[in-house]
């Protein structure tokens, strides 16, 4: 591993007209790293997403991706075609609704292998082969392989959202609210197999949610965020139980204890 | 040329013409292409073959012979009223031979005659869009050929092989044109797709109501799409066809009677007609014996095939056979 970020992003900023989508934001995640960024609805934080998953492009800012080679690029300064194939390759990006993500009327073998065939895979044997070892491995039965997800649970259908997006082996995924809409004994599931993934393929996250208790399980420094900016950063567990921003403090103390 | 007066020759403006010949130009310097053109009403509905009209008539000229089929047929209504309208508005000499022809207008077969540099094969198209029904936006596919991001269809073959053991799609089997372009060949048979591999003719492909013209230039390599593992191949038939015994042609069934009762036959009419008036001529291979002359009469009555009827028997069938 080496000393440089994976991603460095530096004074990103989104205006959707005078409205303020995300305003100067700026930081480096490193490889391995879950950074979560949390904050109420409408403070930005799918804005931001999206920006640096280049599904949108910043009004002004800059940010840098580390490729394979080693080599830093400019996102907002690469071609479609290549952003399109980092998207496919070395990044994931997991929608809140698997329906988003997912081709819902094509068998969840084909929505695994789809990324292989459209690297170039072309080995119908090996490519149901990697389907079936994902979906174990996202705990789906494999008799399920030839089902279209339409026929899957809401929990199902987000695991194989993830398994559809890991299996190309990415580098960074993008995680939108990836337990939302879900019930709790399902997101609890989910989150011990997204930390056992990100854990065993060193992978980097940076996971959008509302839900602090998500923040705290899956990553390792929280960025917080009210009316686009960045109102506090810092370890997940420093700013959890020291939080020093007001808004950070209400929020803090707005969880709801059982 | 007398009586063509109350039409342009060959019924489309010249204007129109250029600009669908502009169109065809493009398409044969990008092979595989779809190119967008400004498609006129015809005097016949959308589905009927309206793309290939316009394109036939952009092309033909004086001189030409045209012949036209329909699946393989030259004597279905859709070929012989395409026919009819070529040597009425253009008054251009028409033929069911296929050697002889200089433009074949074609729905959904390529003949078994095998096509000759300067021939032109012009096909009706009704989606040219071969990932249309796995991505419907328009904006996306386009972006998608233009980027050339084909692991989609690949998805769609996988499909076939994980719900039937092979890849099931038979016809609008998908093609890379030239190593570049996937291109939906217009539902042909896969039977035919090899055909247009590397073709001396030059083969033009006209979708009217989806206002898209592309092409495949003489000579041009076209490669059906498959896996290591599940190669293409095409369709073979266990039996020859019914009246002129050839083997390695593409066969349609013809239900003769309400019994199940049934034959496969040539589905290009003018190669069956061919081998039955001539069962020797070296072109076909020289089988004199069974071609022809030597048709066994109760190949056509053959008892019916339980696998092949949807429905099950119904009451007081085969009655009058006791």
């Amino acid at each position: 591993m080496t000393d440089e970020p994976l991603l460095r992003v530096s004074a990103l900023s989104k205006f959707y007209g005078s409205r303020v989508g995300c305003d100067n934001v700026s930081f480096d995640l490193w490889p391995g790293e879950v950074l979560a960024v949390v904050g109420e609805s409408g403070s930005g934080k799918t804005t931001l997403l999206n920006c640096l998953s280049t599904r949108l492009l910043p009004s002004s800012g800059t940010a840098s991706y580390r490729m394979r080679d080693g080599q830093f690029r400019e996102l907002y300064r690469m071609s479609e075609a290549e952003r399109r194939f980092l998207m496919r390759t070395d990044w994931g990006f997991v929608h809140q609704n698997p329906a988003d993500g997912l081709r819902m009327t094509v068998s969840a073998g084909a929505n695994v292998g789809e990324r292989l065939m459209a690297v170039g895979d072309r080995h119908y044997g090996k490519i149901r082969a990697t389907a079936v070892d994902w979906l174990s491995r996202v705990e789906i039965d494999e008799d399920r392989i030839d089902d279209e997800p339409r026929a899957f649970s809401g929990g199902m259908r987000q695991r194989l959202q993830i398994a559809r997006n890991l299996v190309t082996g990415p580098r960074l995924v993008f995680m939108d609210e990836p337990t939302g809409g879900l019930d709790v004994s399902v997101q609890a599931r989910l989150l011990d197999l997204l930390r056992g993934l990100v854990t065993d393929l060193g992978l980097a996250a940076i996971v959008v949610t509302h839900d602090l208790a998500v923040a705290r399980l899956l990553s390792q420094r929280m960025m917080v965020m009210k009316d686009g900016r960045v109102v506090e950063s810092g370890l997940t567990d420093r700013v959890l139980d020291d939080p020093r921003a007001p808004y950070t403090q209400l929020l803090v103390s707005s969880i709801l204890q059982v | 040329m007398t009586d063509i007066a109350t039409y342009n020759f060959a019924y489309l403006d010249e204007q129109t013409k250029r600009m669908i010949r502009r169109a065809i130009l493009k398409g044969i310097a990008i092979p595989g292409y779809q190119v967008p053109f400004a498609s006129r009403e015809m005097p016949m509905p959308y589905g009927w073959g309206t793309g290939g009209v316009q394109v036939t008539a952009s092309i033909i000229g004086p001189d030409d012979v045209l012949k036209v089929i329909d699946q393989g047929a030259d004597d279905t209504t859709n070929a012989v009223s395409i026919r009819a309208f070529f040597k009425k508005v253009a008054n251009v000499a028409v033929t069911t031979d296929t050697a002889s022809a200089t433009i074949i207008q074609t729905r959904h077969r390529i003949p078994e005659h095998p096509l000759t540099a300067g021939q032109v094969l012009v096909y009706q198209v009704p989606i040219p869009e071969p990932l249309r029904f796995l991505e419907p936006r328009e904006t996306e596919t386009r972006k998608m050929h233009a980027l050339e991001e084909y692991g989609l269809m690949h998805v769609k073959l996988y499909e076939d092989i994980a719900k039937h053991g092979r890849i099931a799609t038979t016809y609008a089997y998908p093609v890379k044109v030239e190593g570049r372009y996937v291109m939906d060949p217009s539902p042909t048979p896969k039977f035919d797709n090899p055909k247009m591999h590397r073709s001396p003719a030059l083969q033009l492909f006209g979708a009217g109501r989806e206002k898209r013209i592309y092409a495949v230039p003489p000579f041009t390599e076209v490669v059906s799409l498959d896996f290591e593992d599940h190669p293409f191949e095409v369709q073979t038939f266990d039996q020859p066809c019914a009246l002129c015994a050839a083997e390695n042609v593409y066969l349609d069934e013809v239900i003769l009677d309400d019994h199940g009762g049934h034959m496969f036959v040539c589905s290009d009419t003018d190669h069956c007609e061919k081998r039955r008036n001539a069962p020797t001529s070296p072109l076909w291979g020289g089988r004199a014996e069974g071609a022809g002359g030597g048709l066994d009469q109760s190949t056509l009555h053959s008892a019916p095939t339980p696998a092949l009827r949807a429905d099950p028997p119904h009451k007081g069938e085969g009655k009058e056979k006791q």
